[in-house]
């Protein structure tokens, strides 16, 4: 937008054409309406106005059905198209592709936390590849925040407790406001960051560059034992909990019944509860460990749980440009 | 059509003299007229905060207030707004006065339960001006958790408590207008006939009798949180935030036509006097009111869009909230059609009612963006939001408030205010109000989000015309304040029908006795029967 007086914010995801021709349909209908409603007001504010106190009484209008039908009928069916079109964009947004890379970002009070599964950590700001789907997996140390990026039409609320995800695909290199929308404090306005969109090469200079800790997934594995997890999760599956070796994205028997998919909530719920949902056939005696692991760290066991079952993918890269501030 | 004043000195203001006489009273238009001081207060105490705010967002950095304190602005602006002046502004005030005297009714059904909600109001308020003034509170009026419940340092559960009491003040008057309604109408005025200022009071009571118990309790529950751990909506104790979303826009979606349904009923009087002619289709609107009110309560998840609610469920909030706009929609047209071949008159109530017609059409229309899911992901808790609210609740119910309170205000005090100021304050407050948020519709679809204290330069040309707005607002809304009081004093005495409008409360004197009529009206015909109604087929939608 070259102009001083922008209306639209730079359209640098491929939701922001969408959302934008809706809007300006929208806009269209608004103007129809306004203009019609104002018009009919001032022709016969002016037309019909009372010229004295003498005026005769004007006759009640008779009839008036079909009109009473035709200007419901009509917004209706104009709604219904917006309805429709608005859904369709939603689903768009809610639906990710299945390729796509995977980030995952921790809002607490007033920062914004990302960690790259190849081990780069960031704060407030996130590097991403021009054209690659890029899916969040987010959750909150402590009250609601909220992801929104405008320049990709999209935002989704963070929350403490569980994981909610959002996804884009960026179409234009660039800078853009990363803002919290969901109030969260005294410093929610600075709770402000920036998307930094990066031709592919630029990106992967930008990946290589900068001392990591490791991957995600390795740093997630150090823990697992740190933790002494492998004392009960062994991998040959005699261990007093589950092998949980290739088990991410499986259906598994509940003790009691029932059936749960091992997903990033169900790891995590099972980690914080472990009393929640046993898998079958084994005692509840897995120790909580809330408030022994951080948010982050929750994130790391996940993605080394996650990672055990693709073998054949290098589960690490050194890499990592910033250190996390904590 | 106009008939002289009888001499007449026995009215409800002169009838008894001394402060105890007020504060005790149990006639409706007194406690209207208690209603009327402690909402004026409200409304300018709640002004006063937004005046604030908007000199906060002149320039792009927190340089005015602190955050802290910038946090605290917004969110007494918000609750003062909401629940000590837009809930009770028309029901408590006009609603109050005018439901018996359009029914043809000495009182209300429970005269003392009415005083008695008025001093429910007070301590209510006390609480809310008390947490303001002494602590502040920083939670937004929305009152999200975790951060109400847990994390806010601020005196959440005082004010939490007066809302929690206030509500009860709302359910009163509610339950009151509703027995009053079905009990008490004159001989002769069956359902069809009444005002349509009394069906939009019939579906707003509805509201309040069944909205505000919920959100009373929704309170409570965070103030035993907050004090007692109780876990319910902090999961670091086992609790759901978004528990808390769903149970707060269970009432404060349908709160909104708490707000807006009584102008509506406001509208349709004005343009009814103004023209000289039957509201055109009269049982339609009549419906459209109740409606909405039922409508009203199945659109909550509409505010939680991005919440992490489910994608389906946020499909049929999204589907309910078009279901919801059409009959607003098909009011507007309604009050148009009625212009059309009327003895059109532009006394300043009327202008004020083309105030509304107007705002209420664009924030109507941009409810249509808000309910659009594709599109509110993008505008949701942005400026966009804040400028459609205020274009229903600010444009809409504030606009309808003030027509009614120039159009009736004759009845209510006896005098007439002076008509050329008057008319410059409608005008005044028009062209303010539309500098002050149309701005903020190109700033949220932008991105700039709400509540925030400071912002990217690049937002600020659209801030600065905004402000300027609101000083151009402030000083319309103290425009009627003003020649308000004078009036009382100076205005020219009122006769009983000053406007030649029909209804009842236009056949007894200004003001009205406190038995409100020397003998009971009985009705021959139906509302609006300005033209002689006998051999005339009324239309009957």
């Amino acid at each position: 937008m070259g102009s001083r007086l922008p209306i639209l914010p730079e359209q640098a995801s491929t939701f922001a054409g969408q959302v934008d021709a809706l809007y300006f349909f929208l806009v269209g209908i608004s103007l129809f309406f306004s203009l019609l409603i104002a018009g009919l007001v001032a022709y016969f504010a002016v037309k019909y106005r009372r010229r004295s106190e003498h005026d005769p009484i004007p006759k009640p209008a008779t009839g008036g059905t079909t009109l009473e039908i035709v200007w419901s009928v009509i917004p209706l069916l104009i709604s219904m198209v917006i309805f429709v079109w608005g859904a369709s964009i939603f689903f768009t947004i809610n639906r990710p592709p299945d390729d796509a890379l995977e980030i995952y970002v921790v809002a607490k009070q007033w920062m914004w936390k990302l960690q790259h599964r190849d081990g780069q950590r960031e704060i407030n700001e996130l590097h991403i590849p021009m054209g690659r789907p890029v899916r969040l997996r987010m959750t909150s140390e402590d009250v609601i925040h909220s992801f929104y990026v405008p320049s990709f039409r999209t935002k989704q609320d963070v929350l403490p407790g569980r994981y909610t995800t959002m996804w884009f695909q960026p179409t234009k290199p660039g800078k853009y406001h990363l803002f919290c929308a969901e109030y969260c404090g005294t410093k929610h306005s600075g709770m402000i960051g920036w998307v930094y969109v990066l031709d592919p090469p630029e990106y992967q200079a930008w990946l290589s560059g900068g001392a990591g800790e490791g991957s995600l997934a390795s740093r997630g594995e150090k823990l697992f034992q740190d933790l002494a997890c492998t004392n009960c999760h062994k991998s040959d599956g005699s261990g007093r909990g589950p092998n949980l070796e290739g088990l991410f994205g499986k259906p598994i028997e509940l003790e009691g019944g029932g059936k749960v998919t091992v997903d990033e909530a169900y790891l995590r719920e099972s980690i914080l509860s472990p009393q929640a949902k046993i898998a079958a056939g084994f005692q509840p005696i897995m120790p909580t460990f809330q408030g022994l692991v951080t948010e982050d760290q929750l994130l790391q066991l996940i993605e080394y749980i996650k990672s055990t079952g693709k073998k054949d993918e290098p589960a690490a890269q050194p890499a990592g440009k910033k250190k996390a501030a904590r | 059509m106009i008939t002289e004043a009888p001499v007449d000195t026995g009215n409800y203001i002169t009838s008894h003299y001394g402060i105890k006489s007020w504060l005790l009273t149990v006639d409706h238009k007194r406690i209207a007229l208690l209603y009327l001081i402690a909402i004026t207060f409200f409304f300018f105490l709640g002004g006063a905060f937004a005046v604030m705010i908007r000199l906060e967002l002149l320039t792009p950095q927190g340089d005015l207030f602190q955050s802290e304190t910038y946090n605290k602005l917004f969110t007494m602006h918000g609750i003062i707004m909401i629940f000590f002046f837009l809930v009770p502004s028309i029901p408590a005030t006009l609603g109050n006065f005018l439901v018996p005297l359009m029914i043809g009714a000495r009182d209300l059904a429970f005269p003392r339960l009415n005083l008695a909600s008025w001093y429910i109001f007070i301590v209510g308020g006390c609480f809310s001006v008390f947490a303001a003034i002494f602590g502040g509170v920083d939670t937004g009026w929305t009152f999200y958790t975790p951060y109400s419940s847990t994390y806010s340092n601020t005196w959440v559960t005082v004010t939490a408590m007066g809302i929690f009491i206030t509500g009860f003040s709302s359910i009163l008057t509610g339950l009151n207008f509703i027995v009053t309604i079905h009990t008490m109408r004159a001989p002769g005025l069956s359902w069809f006939r009444l005002p349509l200022f009394i069906w939009s009071h019939y579906a707003t009571s509805l509201i309040m009798i069944l909205g505000t118990p919920v959100v009373a309790v929704t309170m409570l529950l965070v103030g035993l949180e907050r004090m007692f751990r109780v876990p319910i909506f902090d999961p670091a104790l086992g609790g759901d935030p978004v528990l808390f979303q769903h149970l707060f826009w269970f009432y404060s979606h349908p709160a909104v036509y708490i707000m807006i349904l009584p102008a509506m009923g406001v509208v349709s009087e004005l343009v009814a006097a103004s023209t000289r002619k039957p509201v055109f289709g009269y049982k339609v609107v009549a419906f459209a009111s109740i409606a909405i009110a039922v409508f009203g309560f199945l659109v909550w998840g509409h505010h939680m869009f991005v919440s992490g609610q489910s994608v389906y469920a946020s499909l049929v909030f999204s589907f309910l909230s078009y279901a919801v706009a059409i009959p607003s929609a098909v009011k507007v047209f309604n009050w148009t059609a009625t212009m059309h071949k009327g003895s059109n008159s532009y006394h300043t109530p009327m202008l004020y009612a083309f105030g509304f017609i107007g705002l209420f059409t664009i924030g109507g229309l941009t409810g249509l963006f808000v309910a659009a899911l594709g599109v509110d992901v993008h505008v949701h808790d942005t400026y966009f939001v804040i400028a459609h609210f205020h274009y229903i609740m600010v444009g809409g119910a504030i606009m309808g408030y003030l027509g009614g309170l120039h159009f009736w205000w004759p009845k209510i005090t006896g005098r007439l205010y002076p008509e050329l100021p008057a008319k410059l304050s409608a005008f005044t407050i028009f062209v303010g109000f539309n500098l002050t948020f149309f701005p903020q519709f190109v700033l949220g679809y932008l991105g700039m989000p709400r509540r925030y204290h400071a912002y990217p330069e690049e937002f600020q040309v659209l801030n600065v015309m905004s402000t300027a707005g609101a000083s151009i607002l402030a000083f319309g809304y103290a425009l009627p304040m003003l020649y308000f009081l004078w009036s009382l004093k100076w205005g020219k005495h009122a006769s009983p029908n000053p406007w030649g409008a029909k209804g009842l409360e236009w056949l007894t004197t200004s003001p009205p006795p406190t038995e409100n009529f020397k003998e009971m009206p009985v009705v021959t015909e139906p509302a609006y029967a300005y033209a002689p109604h006998k051999g005339v087929k009324v239309v009957d939608v």
